[in-house]
């Protein structure tokens, strides 16, 4: 036993580049488990299904092997008239194998070796980290293009199995989810009408039995040489986003390239992530901006994850340091959302953080003065269980906060103005950001707790012009719209309509209050006295407006909130509620479909 | 009535600042014998707290007076827990009644003082407040509008504000508010706590000016200062001055000669009649520069040339002093307490077992203990003499604390006396008597309480001294066991200590009560054969609360811990190690990362502990606590047991489906584990057979596998890389829920504390452990494999940026955008903590290209202040 678990150590010791370093772990495992399983290359033909869930092993024996294989295609091809009928099934179950184990290395050790050496995963290893082990299959690993133009067909190597795109299903935290992860080094990963179709099958199919759909893109874009067949591919996946979206949750992780129309298919889907340094998204590249505007931009600099996920453009949701990072996340992040819009697949966690759990710390969180910041994350990670949340969007419009997390082992999606930034106001930024939040909550029933710390829309010809009214009036509509349960609290600030927009009692609030440092009203004091007294006596009048105004007992006397709370006793009472909610029923008018104004 | 009124003012003038102890005596009989409804009152002042314990006043100063504040506040959970853990958890020393029934059996005593303010804030204004709380005092807070939350405002039965500007000048520190507010409240005492007015002579006098009209009884009562006279704060506050009392009272001092050297052989003559080793130093220096030590005759010969030479160049003044060189002095101070006694007229004095206090950062005390493990019985005995007789000369009344340093050879010099209650005064009060648990202990506020009253020291204390039979002059309050303090400061190590500020996002305290267990093989000085194991006991004095906002303004203090063994100073370091890793504060930097690894220090743990002990053990500053490889190895099994808990408890509905990728098929209980994040350190840990579940020992076996080297000449490295060893490692007893924040290990039958701070998306949890935080990666071989691909991302680069180093206000900009500046040049100026801070150029020929943040706005630390134009370096 001492030998073997040394020679374990010694595999990870080592220092693994390339695949090798993994098959050693394989073939260590495989003799300190010599009593469940027969030796992987003796299997090679027997069971599939094995070269599937453990395509490290495989790999190792097809490399040992691969002379042998040679041989024997010779053998089938120059005795192929007169072998004997079980001779060519047994040819066959030999061809197959070695297409299956092509399939498995995609475009070949220098092309893997490649995309290590860019610090990045290959669309095998990816899958490896992002299911739970050995829970993967694959589908249409056979798949093959159809294209003769160009050459594409004019070599037996130049038809690769499984066309640049592995696709299946497995399982994430037991829960299944399907996934299509983009294989660079096949063709760059370029899609052509095969690689579509693959995609288009298990989206199809993901929609069939309401499971999400996670795409791993690492893509050069689509394959010229087949054409229109290849933007056909585009189209139909882009239809089947939009198919599934509201149904099936649908992330995008951009892991490579993703250049032109291709950039549409994550568009449309519900979360895009992007990794640091290794990723780009963009309509047009670099060499046509030069051409068409004269602008000499990077790749990194015109669509990195730090122009999407940096705070500049808004389009990606997040952004991780590297490949191994981001499907960590997105393990973490699918263990938080629903399987469907079906609500029975709403994930429950057991309860390990007493939902009555007093947080004194809210109490003194809040500074007095209104014009003093502080953290809202502070505030929302004292209230979910184990202060533990899934932000989207953490460096974009940070003056709005939109996180997942869990109350009492539930997912709630979490909107909280942040004090921290521009003093916590909406903006264009902030309101399309919660705007697409509350909608992906609604459309997935996860209850929204809403933190309200808002001095109002940020002024200025910047935002006029740039359609604050059109934008603002996003996140009023997704508010209003939303139908499932909605809590909101009001931790100091609420000033005129963006008081309206936060999820008020007004937009259909389920349980609506206010901490005893609020102040709801439709300015702060200074500027209410300077309308209302025109100046007059401004510092008598500002502290007789304030003591009067400038809390929240006007609008609890009205029932806009439905009680003024002690912040300590947050986390209980929504607990309560949302306990309580869990059965609620709205119904909605018929109609096509609403007109949000995009 | 009208004999007290006049006894308390006659007692009052006689409290001028020339008096003799004689008549000090004389008058103090006088006030305390006429005084038979002095007790009465005192005692109907009891009932009145608990029956007014409802309606408490507030007040609120605004720019034209102070007005009463209605609050319409909720009730703070705070304050009753307090209240409620005050009861409970800390014994009184001696109840109230028990004090008035014996003191007036014998002589009828001045009544105890019925309400007092608290001219101070945070955990010493809350520490007045129990004190007096216990004896039935009533007490007023006061406040600046930045404090209105704290808990010392909460606590007290009145509090006034003093004002909306945070600015101690404007609050803290303004004697009119101050005194404003003592009228208003009627407050009959005034306790100033330490810092702030504490040892303002001016506002002592003013205080004890007040007279307070008594509506009732038209009695007049005239305000005590609690603390000393104002002649004793004025003589000893002077440097000088308070040498030369004390020289005078035969106390011993630095010797030197009090003039300029004016040759050599001046030199060597009084060198040899102070004794080595002697220290020349030049008369305007500073720094280092100029001095020397000199142990010998050629050394002074050669050292008065030498700094003769260095000071006329760097200072362009070449007198030379010489003086005794205190060769690693160890900063030890005794406790006093003083006051007339109102029987005999004498002046009780009682000195405590001294307080060491060596561990010092530029002069601020960082750890205090008592007693000393450097001083000798006998020395503490000499030093209490002399204590004695200096207290004597000056009429001290009330508490105070004489500083000396003490060479390695005992022999100690007198340094100043602080004539006001110290930050470390726990310490004393925590082994005095009986020591804390017994609740026989000193109560140093309450005994200051006593004295100001003229009530003199508490019969029970007096007591308390040491009878050992030969010099009842050199004798000490009895003690029991050993007490160390820890001050918790919100700044940060890892930035030189730099004070930091923002909100105690989570604040708990540990345990009162902390089970030491240990070895005898470890024990430095138990030489018990067995296994001993024993109780510590934790006491907190805080100004914090759970959410608490941490200003600039004021002193960064959160917290004092400090832990007493009745066993030993070994268990009472161990006690105080265990507290501070169950002491969870986030949201704040502090300094416990910091002190923790001074209790690691094995000189720290031996006794040596020279003033020079942080210069000594940190040259380069603190980077975070040291692990030694068999630490990594536990910390790395207790890791992936925290992890497995972790996983365990939120897919208990799994069934097992969890886990990373691990394709590689390994069992499912190999893991990875990586110290610092994804590209640190990391280690396969697999169990050991005979794993048993929760509560049970643990073992795994752990290898720290390679660096990961650069991807591309990894075919060579690839031969040097060694097999590591693997390492055994076994946790006797491992406790960890996870819904806590702590972990509770037990490795070799000695315990320890682990934070768990939860996790971010990919799953780095944050831990504590020793006080310095380290981010942990849990991974599946499979994933470790697959991440030595991955490149570590470069840093940020802010070359080309400025950085505000510390929280606190941009006062100016000293350049435009587009001025191309020097290196060193001036750039902006930030304040923090009261102190202008000069930020300067780190490049040279820069040309600025954006000035960032607004002239008056505050900064958060590593704030963006400057930003230079990119290349414009030749």
């Amino acid at each position: 036993m001492m030998i073997m678990a040394m020679m374990a150590h010694h595999s990870l010791l080592r220092k693994p580049t390339t695949l090798i370093g993994l098959c050693n772990v394989a073939k260590v495992s495989a003799i300190r488990s010599t009593s469940l399983a027969a030796a992987p290359s003796s299997s090679a033909s027997a069971a599939s299904s094995s070269a599937m869930r453990m395509p490290a092993m495989k790999l190792k024996s097809s490399f040992s092997t691969t002379t042998h294989h040679i041989v024997y295609q010779d053998e089938a091809s120059t005795h192929a008239t007169i072998t004997h009928p079980s001779t060519i099934k047994r040819t066959f179950r030999d061809r197959l194998s070695v297409t299956k184990e092509q399939s498995l290395l995609g475009g070949g050790m220098k092309r893997i070796q490649k995309q290590h050496d860019k610090g990045s995963l290959t669309a095998r290893e990816r899958i490896e980290l992002l299911f739970d082990t050995n829970s993967f299959r694959e589908v249409d690993a056979l798949v093959t293009h159809r294209c003769h133009d160009f050459g594409m067909s004019s070599t037996p190597d130049s038809i690769m199995p499984g066309d640049g795109v592995v696709v299946g299903h497995g399982l994430i935290h037991g829960r299944r989810v399907y996934c299509f992860a983009q294989d660079f080094t096949v063709y760059g990963g370029s899609l052509g009408e095969a690689h579509a179709k693959k995609i288009g099958k298990i989206m199809d199919m993901a929609l069939r039995v309401g499971a999400p759909v996670i795409g791993l893109n690492d893509s050069g874009g689509a394959r010229i040489q087949e054409g229109a067949d290849s933007l056909a591919g585009y189209a139909d996946i882009f239809q089947r986003n939009v198919d599934a979206s509201g149904v099936i949750p649908q992330i995008s992780v951009v892991m490579g390239p993703c250049a032109g129309g291709a950039v549409y298919s994550p568009a449309m889907t519900d979360f895009i992530f992007m990794i640091e340094n290794t990723s780009y998204m963009f309509v047009t590249g670099p060499e046509v901006v030069k051409t068409v505007t004269n602008e000499t931009v990077t790749k990194e600099e015109l669509g990195g994850a730090s122009v999407h996920a940096g705070g500049k453009s808004g389009v990606a949701h997040g952004s991780y340091p590297n490949d191994v990072a981001a499907l960590r996340a997105m393990r973490t992040l699918l263990e938080l959302l629903p399987s469907s819009n079906d609500a029975s697949t709403l994930p429950v966690r057991p309860v390990t953080d007493d939902p009555n759990r007093s947080v004194p710390a809210l109490n003194q969180l809040v500074p007095d003065d209104p014009n003093m910041p502080y953290d809202m994350k502070d505030i929302i990670r004292e209230v979910l269980d184990h202060g533990s949340m899934f932000e989207i969007m953490p460096e974009n419009a940070k003056n709005i906060v939109t996180a997942f997390g869990r109350m009492e082992g539930r997912t709630v999606g979490v909107v909280g103005n942040n004090p921290m930034v521009l003093a916590g106001c909406l903006d264009i930024g902030a309101s399309t950001k919660a705007a697409r939040f509350v909608r992906f909550c609604d459309c997935f029933n996860i209850p929204i707790v809403t933190f309200v710390d808002v001095p109002g829309f940020l002024p200025g010809t910047g935002q006029e012009h740039g359609g604050i009214i059109r934008h603002g009036a996003k996140l009023l509509f997704a508010y209003a719209q939303a139908t499932v349960p909605k809590i909101t609290v009001i931790s100091r600030k609420a000033y005129g309509g963006a008081y309206d927009v936060m999820s008020s009692k007004h937009l259909k609030g389920d349980a609506n209050y206010a901490w005893p440092g609020a102040e709801i009203a439709v300015m702060g004091a200074k500027g209410a006295v300077e309308i209302i007294f025109r100046g007059q006596d401004v510092e008598r009048n500002t502290a007789e407006y304030t003591e009067r105004f400038a809390n929240p007992m006007v609008a609890a006397q009205r029932g806009y909130i439905d009680d003024v709370i002690e912040p300590s006793e947050t986390r209980r009472i929504i607990c309560d509620d949302l306990r309580l909610l869990r059965t609620k029923k709205m119904d909605t008018i018929p109609r096509k479909h609403s007109n949000i104004p995009l | 009535m009208k004999s007290m009124a006049l006894s308390s003012s006659s007692r009052s003038s006689s409290r001028s600042c020339h008096r003799s102890a004689l008549s000090r005596a004389l008058f103090g009989i006088g006030g305390g014998g006429s005084n038979v409804d002095g007790v009465v009152v005192g005692s109907s002042s009891g009932v009145n707290i608990k029956s007014s314990g409802g309606g408490r006043h507030r007040y609120f100063h605004h720019s034209s007076g102070i007005y009463p504040l209605r609050r319409t506040s909720f009730p703070t959970d705070h304050g009753s827990s307090f209240l409620a853990s005050s009861s409970s958890s800390s014994i009184a020393p001696f109840s109230t009644a028990s004090t008035s029934t014996s003191s007036s059996s014998s002589v009828s005593l001045p009544p105890p003082l019925r309400k007092i303010l608290i001219a101070n804030r945070g955990e010493i204004a809350i520490r007045i407040i129990k004190s007096a709380r216990e004896h039935g005092i009533q007490t007023v807070a006061i406040y600046s509008s930045a404090d209105a939350r704290s808990p010392h405002v909460t606590l007290a039965d009145e509090a006034v504000c003093l004002g909306p500007n945070p600015a101690s000048s404007a609050s803290y520190l303004d004697i009119d508010k101050v005194c404003e507010a003592v009228r208003m409240t009627h407050s009959e005492g005034v306790h100033p706590g330490y810092g702030f007015l504490s040892e303002n002579c001016k506002f002592a006098e003013r205080i004890e000016s007040i007279v307070l009209d008594n509506t009732e009884s038209s009695e007049k009562r005239k305000v005590k200062f609690i603390g000393p006279s104002t002649h004793a704060i004025q003589s000893l506050g002077d440097k000088i001055q308070s040498k030369l009392i004390a020289a005078s009272a035969n106390v011993s001092t630095v010797p030197g000669y009090n003039g300029v050297v004016t040759s050599p052989s001046h030199a060597l003559e009084i060198a040899h009649d102070i004794g080595y080793p002697v220290m020349i130093k030049a008369s305007a220096g500073g720094g280092g520069k100029g001095m020397r030590i000199c142990y010998t005759d050629e050394e002074v010969n050669e050292g008065y040339r030498l700094s003769k030479a260095e000071s006329a160049s760097f200072f362009g003044d070449d007198r030379l002093l010489v003086e005794k060189y205190v060769e690693d002095p160890h900063h030890i101070e005794i406790q006093v307490l003083a006051g007339t006694n109102p029987t005999t007229g004498q002046l009780d004095i009682l000195c405590f077992a001294e307080r060491e206090c060596s561990i010092q950062r530029r002069n601020q005390k960082v750890i205090e203990e008592s007693p000393s493990p450097h001083l000798l019985p006998s020395t503490r005995r000499e030093m209490i003499r002399q204590v004695k007789s200096l207290v004597r000369a000056v009429g001290y009344e009330s508490a105070g604390t004489v500083e000396f340093l003490v060479d390695a050879h005992q022999n100690f010099y007198f340094l100043e006396m602080n004539t006001r209650l110290q930050v470390e005064h726990p310490v004393t009060e925590m082994i005095s008597g009986s020591g804390y648990p017994t609740g026989q202990y000193v109560d140093l506020v309450y005994g200051m309480l006593e004295v100001a009253a003229g009530r003199g020291i508490p019969r029970e204390y007096l007591d308390m001294v040491e009878d050992n039979g030969e010099n009842e002059e050199g004798a000490n309050v009895r003690y029991t066991g050993h007490a160390i303090e820890a001050r918790v400061y919100a700044e940060d190590p890892y930035r030189g200590f730099l004070p930091s500020t923002g909100p105690l996002v989570k604040y708990v305290e540990p345990p009162s009560l902390i089970h030491v267990k240990e070895d005898a093989s470890s024990s430095a000085d138990g030489g018990s054969s067995s296994t001993s194991s024993s109780l510590c006991n934790i006491r907190i004095d805080s100004g914090a609360i759970p959410g608490a906002i941490i200003t600039t303004h004021y002193d960064p203090i959160i917290s004092k811990i400090i832990s007493y063994s009745p066993i030993s100073r070994h268990h009472a370091i161990r006690g105080l190690g265990m507290a501070l890793d169950q002491y969870i504060m986030r949201g704040v930097q502090h300094n416990i990362p910091f002190v923790r690894d001074v209790l690691r220090n094995d000189d720290f743990v031996k006794g040596i502990t020279p003033t020079g002990f942080i210069g000594q053990h940190y040259p380069e500053g603190f980077h975070g606590a040291v692990l030694s490889e068999t630490e990594k190895s536990e910390l790395v099994v207790m890791v992936r047991e925290i992890d497995r808990r972790r996983k365990e408890a939120a897919h208990a509905r799994d069934g097992g489906g969890g886990g990373g990728g691990g394709g590689g098929g390994g069992r499912e209980d190999d893991v990875v584990v990586c110290l610092g994040g994804m590209f640190g350190d990391a280690y396969l840990v697999r169990s050991t057979p005979g794993n048993s579940t929760a509560g049970g020992s643990i073992s795994a076996s752990v290898t720290k596998l390679p660096k990961r080297v650069d991807d591309g000449d990894d075919e060579k490295k690839e031969e040097d890389v060694n097999v590591v060893d693997s390492q055994l490692v076994e946790l006797s007893a491992f406790e960890y829920k996870p819904s806590s924040a702590l972990a509770i290990v037990e490795i070799a039958g000695e315990s320890r504390a682990l934070q768990v701070h939860g996790d971010d998306e990919i799953g780095t949890l944050t831990l504590t452990m020793y006080g310095s935080d380290v981010d942990v990666l849990v991974m599946s071989p499979t994933e470790y494999q697959l991440s030595c691909h991955m490149h570590e991302l470069a840093p940020p680069d802010f070359g080309n940026y400025v950085l505000s180093p510390m929280p606190g206000t941009l006062i100016s900009f000293a350049v435009k955008e587009g001025d191309v500046v020097e290196l060193g040049q001036e750039l902006c100026v930030v304040e923090a903590m009261k102190m202008q801070n000069i930020i300067r150029s780190h490049k040279a020929g820069a040309k600025v290209g954006k000035l960032h943040g607004k002239v008056g706005a505050s900064l958060r630390a590593d704030e963006i202040l400057v930003e230079f134009e990119k290349n414009v370096e030749p």
